[in-house]
């Protein structure tokens, strides 16, 4: 005990200077001639210090003094006694002897604050910037791209495109340098995953393994790139973005049907929209000159947010909340920024103020819809409503994947014609009606140019997707990295503001985000790049030194090793066994649900009431066509952190619990396709050596080591004991699922096959993307 | 273990370390030295000088039991007696009383508001004196153990928003529940059991609903996330091995399991993996805990008594006070029960009746039994709904039969133990019930308050995310020094 003891505070003590270490590297590797660098240095500490009190929102500042800007933080200060920043003399600067003092009536941040005081490097920071002249910069994600020339670096015989350049150039500064390539079956399951969401059939690793052209790994990657299920696989994100859900959310929580919407969403990333469009229709797509159906159909996007059914709302208070919702949206998923907070006050951080919230607020705020349409079983739709008949299905909607003739209706966006006036809402509150605003977007972000763009949502579609706009690549292109590589280069996806993460390379962000809008923001084109890249293809292994020197993997050193998203799990797990349903769209499906926990929740009111499990099939759906009921999402995908779709999510969780492990010993879903797969390898007559060699491929896509074939052979072995001498224990076992059994097999055999099954399920490895 | 534990520290930066901890590594030997509680600790970005499971300061209590009554039960048919409406039975709310408040969608249109007086008689109890109605004896048994706060009141009207907000701080949805802070700031003491969960059950009258929402953890790590019990065959889901498997053949598959789990991490060194083990040891040792805990068969006939027979019928609210009891004792930090049925917009004398027949005994015997097991004084126990009742009729009128709309101004909850002082009755409404005439405390003073019991202050129990500090009490809350012992 008490050298556990010892070694966990070692750990500590060391994990400490590692950090002190690494980070005295990186200043050094930015700033190099020991400028100190206002973007990455300062302005990261006085926005947390001092910006609550002393930054952009004009009500709670305090003293009159305002930090962020040059020009007030040089300027006489408020009582007349000297200056906060005297650029070029710390001592004389009233920030410096503040932030230095020991006195609890002097020092800053103050005592009541809760912020603490600066630690020695910050205060130096603050110091040397001071003596350097206190020179601001512009807050670099509110100044627009560009290109800066490829970095040098010393072994450009690893570079497989341009990306490499940046994160090699980075990996050489600190002393790191790259992972040897990862072994092919590691790679195609990469790839895969990243690409279709979906283990690699046998079929498939064998083509790849026997491949020896020079461009085999671009052919699989364009490959796979060209099935469906690459379409579903990029949706899954904007899912989570667009909050989609397949119920109301409030209360009574009754049905919609937003489905088709989802449907569009694959199909555009299967016919590979360009993003521009892409943001364009769904922001705007009913006030384009020409709009169709389609057009309106993308704004769906818009009205995903929950919608009340209780009886006895104030109608005025939701539709304000919605539009809220879809303000919120817009900035987080989109422009990377979290502004709520100027829905009630200036935004302390960002110079965002609460009228730019409500001007932008403002665009929406002339919609049609109502704060309360109906209540439970009022209907799948709520004004304004697109309808689609049959005989459009077949001929505009080739993509929907409707379930039957009758008509689909979905919430939609349109104006009206005789929209509110928009007031600053005091406080947020939807009746402390102040200033009336016009619609305009952010001006901290660029300037919303009303000769240039119509003061409605298809000029701030125009806004968000003009490439002077710079935020819109930047972040798309951020998100997309995240998603392939495990964590943003920005790590905040949803805050590109000041108090957001900075950029781990700042220079290769820029350089993608110009050259995605360059190239027309050819989103598959931007995921080849990713993929295609050295930096992509390192293997995953990790050393002492590694995770010394970075242990989350900042720099790239080594190849993305991360548990696969809850979708991901089921779609392997029903891959693998081959109960997959490969059908594209559609409705959403009830699969297999612990019993009662709808019922336990529920008000007994709407369609939802009872969960009502789906046969057949739809049991066998990919995991993003899993039902959202929001007020009770699919627990065992919860378990796995997956968004609850209440509010547009940018970037999930990734845990690591018990639940999770329950989930996958005890969930029908895999008992049931350990169950098939058993049954199906029992009517062949193939050794089990090679019996369990072809299992560990299909599940874990590369060949099982001598240890594993020896540790699973032997636990079939004891298990097969135990069904042997009782043969109705292993019926007992095999009875789970609705799928049909195979004809003929020998119970006890498949019994010890469908646990061993089981435990290659349960191995880290099978759902982990390394 | 001595030794990957080792190497998996060392392959950690503090911070890195320490949040890698909590979201997986859970070894009670290593968790338990390191701090107390450690298990369930997020890493704080935000630098509030929070130390992983460690209280800011000396703690009353340690657990909490929040019995809510999903739906806002009447205070007027149960503790905020108004002998005037009874006088001016059926005349209209005075314009001046009313004050311009807001008025939900279900009244907005009615012409008046009839006064309506409660058909229940109430008498004084206990030294306090404090006047309870003849719809709660059992609550009347335990005036001077309880603190009853007439003085609630909350910003919201509609049931959706105001669970919301008693359950997060904020209307909005997707911020972390009261619990999951909890867990979060305080860690757990048990490493076989979530740290907080949650059971439900319904009484017939007219429901709202509960929502996961409720207990989400929003931004903290899933591991503060409200368990879900349920009164099904698995107490908590997918807790229940498949049939056919016994524990030796658990086991066994276990440790075949880690065997392959090691390789992999031979292969890989990625600590995750090493985490992922230690998370299967911990569902197996769940999955004796649990059902351990959930067992009622062993309580002796004076528990069985005290509760009421349906303490033994699972989903019973009278079955989760037991459970929560047990839960507590077993060290879960926060154990929330919701009860629904108290939306009594019409025939509220009938409904209320039934509602408290469901919840008096139990909730009475609650306090009670952690009284007589000496856990009173530091389990916070709580008792309310999200917000009151109108003093004025909703719908047809009659002498015995009337509803009432939702009234945020003014309502009452409970309090017992953890450090609350007994036998108190805090705040006043005037004659009509309608208005707070002193001591208000406002949902976020409540909140402040009961982290405050629990050794955290509500300013800086904040967690950094996109940006932004949050804390459970948003920007205000103040303590209701009033009612701390």
């Amino acid at each position: 005990m008490r050298r556990n003891l010892t070694y966990a505070l070692l750990a500590l003590m060391l994990g400490g200077l590692i950090m002190v270490i690494l980070k005295k590297k990186i200043t050094g590797a930015r700033t190099g001639s020991g400028e100190v660098s206002y973007n990455y240095e300062v302005r990261p500490i006085l926005s947390d210090k001092c910006f609550a009190c002393h930054g952009p929102d004009a009500n709670k500042r305090e003293a009159g003094l305002r930090l962020d800007m040059a020009e007030s933080a040089y300027a006489k200060l408020k009582d007349g006694k000297g200056f906060a920043i005297v650029p070029g003399d710390p001592e004389a600067s009233e920030v410096y002897r503040r932030i230095t003092s020991a006195d609890p009536g002097y020092v800053m941040p103050t005592p009541e604050s809760h912020l603490s005081t600066l630690n020695e490097d910050e205060i130096l920071v603050l110091k040397k910037w001071i003596t350097q002249g206190a020179k601001y910069e512009p807050h670099w994600a509110f100044t627009v791209p560009v290109q800066q020339p490829l970095p040098e670096v010393d072994n450009p015989d690893w570079i497989k495109n341009e990306i490499d350049r940046f994160t090699l150039s980075e990996m050489e500064g600190l002393g790191l340098s790259p992972n040897e390539e990862a072994d092919r079956a590691q790679l195609l399951k990469r790839l895969s995953i990243d690409l279709t969401g979906l283990a690699p059939s046998l079929e498939l690793q064998q083509k790849f393994l026997d491949d020896d052209s020079e461009n085999a790994y671009e052919k699989v990657v364009d490959e796979l790139m060209s099935q469906k299920a690459y379409g579903e696989r990029m949706a899954l994100h904007w899912l989570d973005v667009a909050r989609f859900a397949d119920s109301y959310g409030y209360q009574n929580d009754d049905a919609r049907t937003q489905w088709a919407w989802r449907d569009w969403v694959i199909h555009a990333f299967n016919s590979n929209m360009p993003y521009d469009r892409f943001v364009t229709w769904q922001l705007a797509g009913d006030l384009l000159p020409d709009a169709n159906k389609e057009h309106i159909l993308a704004t769906a996007f818009l009205r995903n947010h929950k919608i009340t059914e209780e009886d006895g709302v104030i109608p005025e208070e939701y539709r304000v909340e919605y539009h809220l919702d879809k303000t919120r949206t817009f900035t987080s998923g989109l422009l990377g920024l979290t502004v709520e907070c100027a829905q009630c006050h200036d935004h302390k951080y960002d110079p965002v103020s609460q009228e730019d919230y409500y001007r932008l607020f403002a665009f929406f705020n002339s919609s049609r819809e109502k704060g309360f349409d109906g209540s439970a079983g009022s209907g799948p739709a709520k004004t304004p409503v697109l309808t689609i008949s049959n005989t459009e299905v077949k001929n505009l909607f080739s993509f929907i994947n409707a379930p039957d003739t009758s008509q689909i209706v979905v919430s939609v966006m349109g104006e009206s014609e005789t929209p509110p006036a928009t007031h600053v809402l005091n406080r947020g509150v939807y009746d402390a009606l102040g200033k009336v605003v016009t619609a305009g977007a952010l001006p901290a972000v660029m300037k919303f140019d009303s000769l240039k763009y119509p003061k409605n949502r298809l000029g701030l579609a125009q806004w968000t997707v003009a490439k002077e706009n710079p935020l819109t690549a930047r972040v798309f292109v951020n998100q997309v990295w995240q998603e392939i590589f495990g964590q943003g280069l920005v790590k905040s996806t949803g805050d590109f503001g000041m108090q957001g993460d900075l950029p781990s390379h700042p220079a290769l962000l820029d350089w993608l985000a110009v050259d995605f809008m360059n190239h027309g923001w050819n989103i598959k084109r931007l995921v080849k790049q990713l993929v295609v890249s050295a930096t992509y293809r390192q293997s995953s292994k990790t050393t002492r030194e590694k995770q010394e020197k970075d242990p989350e993997n900042i720099y790239l050193s080594r190849g993305v090793r991360t548990r696969v998203p809850a979708e991901l799990i089921r779609d392997i797990v029903l891959s693998t066994s081959g109960l997959l349903n490969p059908e594209i769209g559609g409705p959403s499906v009830k699969p297999y649900q612990p019993k009662g926990i709808w019922e336990a929740t529920t008000a007994n009111r709407g369609s939802l009431a009872r969960y009502v499990q789906d046969t057949d099939g739809l049991l066998y759906r990919r995991g993003l066509y899993t039902f959202i009921k929001l007020t009770l999402p699919p627990p065992a995908m919860i378990i796995f952190d997956a968004s609850n779709r209440d509010h547009c999510e940018v970037k999930r969780q990734r845990t690591n619990t018990p639940l999770q492990a329950l989930v996958m010993l005890n969930d029908p879903t895999v008992l049931e396709a350990s169950r098939v797969l058993a049954e199906r390898m029992s009517t062949r007559t193939i050794p089990l050596d090679k019996q369990i060699t072809e299992l560990f491929r299909r599940i874990v896509c590369r060949n099982p080591t001598a240890n594993e074939i020896e540790l699973l052979t032997d636990y079939y072995h004891t298990e097969l004991a135990t069904f042997s001498k009782d043969r109705k224990k292993a019926q007992t076992v095999l009875n789970v699922g609705d799928h049909l059994h195979e004809a003929h097999y020998e119970v006890s055999r498949a019994a010890a096959l469908m646990r061993t099954i089981s435990t290659i399920y349960n191995m880290e490895e099978t759902i982990t993307k390394s | 273990m001595e030794k990957p534990v080792f190497d998996f520290a060392m392959n950690s930066t503090r911070r890195h370390f320490l949040s890698r901890l909590s979201l997986g590594l859970g070894s009670a030997a290593l968790g338990s030295l390191l701090v107390p509680d450690i298990f369930g600790k997020g890493g704080d970005e935000g630098g509030s000088g929070l130390i992983p499971g460690q209280p800011h300061f000396a703690p009353k209590a340690k657990r909490v039991i929040y019995l809510f009554q999903n739906g806002a039960p009447s205070q007027f048919e149960l503790f905020d007696h108004k002998p005037l409406l009874n006088k001016m039975f059926g005349q209209d709310l005075p314009e001046s009383v009313r004050g311009g408040q807001r008025l939900t969608g279900m009244t907005a249109n009615q012409k008046n508001f009839p006064l309506a007086g409660s058909i229940f008689n109430f008498a004084r109890y206990g030294a306090s004196g404090a006047e309870i109605s003849e719809l709660l004896p059992y609550t009347s048994r335990i005036v001077d153990d309880i603190c009853i706060i007439k003085s609630m009141h909350t910003d919201a009207i509609n049931h959706d928003p105001a669970l919301t907000f008693f359950q997060t701080g904020a209307q909005v949805g997707n911020r972390p529940s009261m619990g999951s802070w909890l867990s979060y700031g305080l860690g757990s003491e048990n490493q076989n059991l979530p740290g907080f969960c949650v059971l439900l059950s319904r009484g017939l009258g007219n429901g709202q609903g509960v929502y996961s929402k409720l207990w989400t953890n929003g931004f903290l790590d899933s591991v503060h996330q409200g368990v879900q019990f349920s009164s099904g065959e698995n107490p908590v889901l997918y807790l229940g091995d498949p049939e056919g498997m016994d524990r030796a053949e658990r086991r066994r598959m276990l440790d075949k399991l880690a065997a392959l789990n090691q390789g992999t991490y031979d292969e890989f060194g990625d600590p995750e993996i090493m985490a992922k083990i230690q998370q299967y040891e911990m569902a197996y040792r769940m999955q004796t805990a649990v059902p351990e805990v959930a067992d009622m068969s062993k309580e002796p006939e004076s528990v069985v008594k005290m509760y009421g027979p349906d303490c033994l019928v699972p989903g019973t609210y009278a079955a989760n006070c037991l459970l929560a009891r047990k839960l507590s004792e077993q060290g879960v930090r926060f154990v929330q029960l919701y009860h629904q049925g108290w939306d009594g917009h019409a025939a509220l004398p009938k409904e209320i009746r039934g509602q408290c027949l469901d919840v008096d005994q139990a909730s009475a015997a609650l306090v009670t039994d952690l009284k007589q097991r000496g856990l009173l004084d530091e389990t916070l126990v709580i008792w309310g709904g999200e917000f009151g009742r109108t003093n004025y009729c909703q719908g047809a009128f009659t002498q015995d039969n009337y509803g009432r709309d939702h009234h945020p101004r003014a309502f009452t909850i409970w309090m017992a133990g953890g450090g609350v002082k007994p036998g108190l009755v805090y705040g006043e409404t005037d004659d009509f019930g309608y208005n707070i005439v002193s001591n208000p405390v406002h949902v976020h003073d409540l909140h402040a308050t009961i982290l405050n019991q629990l050794g955290l202050d509500h300013e800086k129990l904040t967690f950094k995310h996109q940006g932004r500090r949050y804390r459970l009490t948003d920007v205000s809350g103040k303590l209701v020094k009033g009612i701390i012992a």
